[in-house]
C-alpha cells in the first residue's frame, strides 16, 4: 500500500516537474518549494544522527572522559546564531574564522597536491612505448601539447605573439573548443540518460506499459 | 575585536596547520585530529543559521500574503516534519535508502518515504528536464560560424552519438572516435583548466590566510 502511494507520489511530481516545459503552474510549484523543504530537513536529520548526535550528545551523555571539552566547539557553532542579531552578527566571523583559517591551512598543501602536482605529473607520460599502439601514441603527444598549448592560451603575462607565444596560443584554442564540446556533448548525454530514468519510471514502474 | 581577531585566528590557523602538514610529530598529529573532531562540529551549527534564514523567509511571505504565500507552507512542513519523524522514529533512518532485512524490504517511514518518493524524483526529474533546455541552448549557440565552433560542434556530435547505439551503426570504429576524444584531446584542455584552477585555488588560499581577502567577513559590522 505504502509503496503504491509512493510511486503515485513520485509520479504525480515527476509529471508536475515537466510540466514546466510547458508553463509554470501551480504543481510545478509545489514540487519546487516541496523539494527545498524535503532536501533541508533531510540535511538536518543527517547532520544531527551523522555529527551532532555521535560527537556531541552521545559522548556528554555517556559521561566520556574529556567529552566536556566538546562544548568549546559547540558553544563556538552556537556564534553563527548571532548573524540574527544585527549587534551581535560580528561574532558570527569567530567560528567562521576558526573553519577558515585552519581549512584554508590544511586545504593549501593538498591542493598543491591535488590539482597541481598530480595533474602536471599525470602530464609526464611517455609519448612513446615499444608494443604501444598508433592511437594511443597520437593520443599521448596530442594531450601532452595540447595541456602545454592550453596553458599558454591562459598564460596572460606574455602577448600571443611570436612561435611560441603565438602558435602555442593558436593551438591552445583549439584543444580548449575540442574539450569543451566533448564535454558538452557528456553532459548532455548525462542528462539525456536521467530523462530515459525518468520516462521509464513513468512508462515502467508507474503505468506497466514498458517492461 | 570585530575584524581583527577574526582575521588573526585566520592567520594563526592557516599558517599552523599549513606547517602541521610537513610535521610528522605526534603532537602535530593530535593538533590535526582536535581540528578534524571539531571542524564538522561547529560547521554543522551553521545549518542552524541556513534553517533559521530559510524559516524566518517563508514565514515572513506568510505573514504578509505575499505573492504565492501558500507555497512557503510546502516549504515549512516537510522542512521541520522530515527531522521530527526521523527523529521520532529512528528505525526509519536508514540513510535514507531502504533496507533488506530478511528478504523483506522495510524502513519505510515518513523519512525515508519522503525521501524515496519526493526528494529523489524530483531532484533527479529537474536534472533531467536540463536535457531539454541544454538542447535548446545548442540549437541556437552551436552555429557553424567559424571554424572553432565547428570544431566543437563536431567533438560534441561526435562525442553525443558515440555513446548512443547509432553511433554503432555508423561504423565500429565511431565510438572508438568518440571515447579518443574524450581521452586526449579533451583531458589536455581539462588538465591546462584544472592546473589553472589548482593556482588559482593555492591564491586564493594564500589571499584568505594573509587577510587580502575578507569577504568571508562579511557585513557585520566594522
Amino acid at each position: 500500500m505504502t509503496e503504491t502511494i509512493g510511486l503515485w507520489v513520485a509520479a504525480l511530481f515527476t509529471i508536475g516537474i515537466y510540466s514546466f516545459l510547458y508553463k509554470e503552474n501551480p504543481l510545478y510549484r509545489l514540487a519546487e518549494h516541496l523539494v527545498v523543504g524535503v532536501s533541508t530537513g533531510y540535511g538536518i536529520t543527517v547532520t544531527y544522527t551523522n555529527v551532532i548526535q555521535p560527537r556531541f550528545v552521545e559522548p556528554i551523555a555517556n559521561g566520556e572522559p574529556g567529552a566536556w571539552i566538546l562544548v568549546v566547539p559547540a558553544l563556538l557553532g552556537l556564534l553563527y546564531i548571532t548573524r540574527f542579531f544585527p549587534n551581535a552578527a560580528w561574532l558570527s566571523r569567530y567560528p567562521m574564522a576558526f573553519l577558515m583559517g585552519a581549512g584554508m591551512g590544511i586545504g593549501f598543501p593538498l591542493s598543491m597536491k591535488a590539482s597541481v602536482l598530480r595533474q602536471l605529473e599525470a602530464s609526464l607520460i611517455p609519448l612513446y612505448e615499444t608494443g604501444m599502439a598508433w592511437d594511443v601514441v597520437i593520443g599521448n603527444v596530442v594531450m601532452v601539447l595540447g595541456t602545454l598549448a592550453a596553458l599558454i592560451y591562459f598564460f596572460f603575462s606574455k602577448p600571443h605573439k611570436g612561435p611560441f607565444f603565438g602558435t602555442g596560443s593558436k593551438i591552445g584554442i583549439w584543444v580548449i573548443m575540442v574539450g569543451f564540446g566533448a564535454t558538452f556533448g557528456f553532459t548532455v548525454m548525462g542528462r539525456i540518460s536521467l530523462l530515459i530514468g525518468r520516462i521509464q519510471f513513468l512508462l515502467g514502474d508507474w503505468l506497466h506499459i514498458i517492461k | 575585536m570585530k575584524r581583527s581577531i577574526p582575521l588573526a585566528i585566520v592567520m594563526v590557523g592557516g599558517i599552523l596547520f599549513m606547517i602541521q602538514y610537513f610535521i610528522p610529530h605526534q603532537y602535530s598529529q593530535t593538533l590535526f585530529d582536535y581540528y578534524t573532531e571539531w571542524a564538522p562540529l561547529v560547521g554543522a551549527f551553521a545549518l542552524v543559521l541556513g534553517v533559521g534564514s530559510l524559516s524566518r523567509l517563508h514565514s515572513h511571505k506568510i505573514k504578509r500574503k505575499a505573492k504565492n504565500w501558500q507555497y512557503s507552507y510546502a516549504v515549512l512542513i516537510p522542512l521541520f516534519g522530515v527531522p521530527f519523524f526521523a527523529l521520532i522514529m529512528p528505525e526509519s533512518l536508514g540513510g535514507g535508502i531502504m533496507q533488506t532485512m530478511g528478504g523483506d524490504r522495510v524502513t519505510q517511514g515518513v523519512f525515508d518515504f519522503t525521501y524515496m518518493n519526493v526528494q529523489v524524483p524530483i531532484q533527479a526529474t529537474m536534472f533531467s528536464l536540463l536535457a531539454f533546455y541544454i538542447a535548446s541552448a545548442a540549437f541556437r549557440a552551436f552555429r557553424a560560424k567559424s571554424a572553432l565552433a565547428s570544431v566543437l560542434l563536431i567533438a560534441a556530435i561526435i562525442v553525443m552519438l558515440g555513446q548512443v547505439p547509432i553511433g554503432e551503426l555508423i561504423g565500429k570504429w565511431f565510438p572508438k572516435i568518440g571515447l579518443w576524444i574524450l581521452r586526449y584531446p579533451n583531458l589536455g584542455a581539462k588538465r591546462a583548466i584544472a592546473l589553472g584552477v589548482g593556482f588559482g585555488m593555492l591564491a586564493t588560499q594564500l589571499k584568505i590566510i594573509f587577510g587580502v581577502e575578507r569577504n568571508w567577513l562579511g557585513g557585520a559590522g566594522e
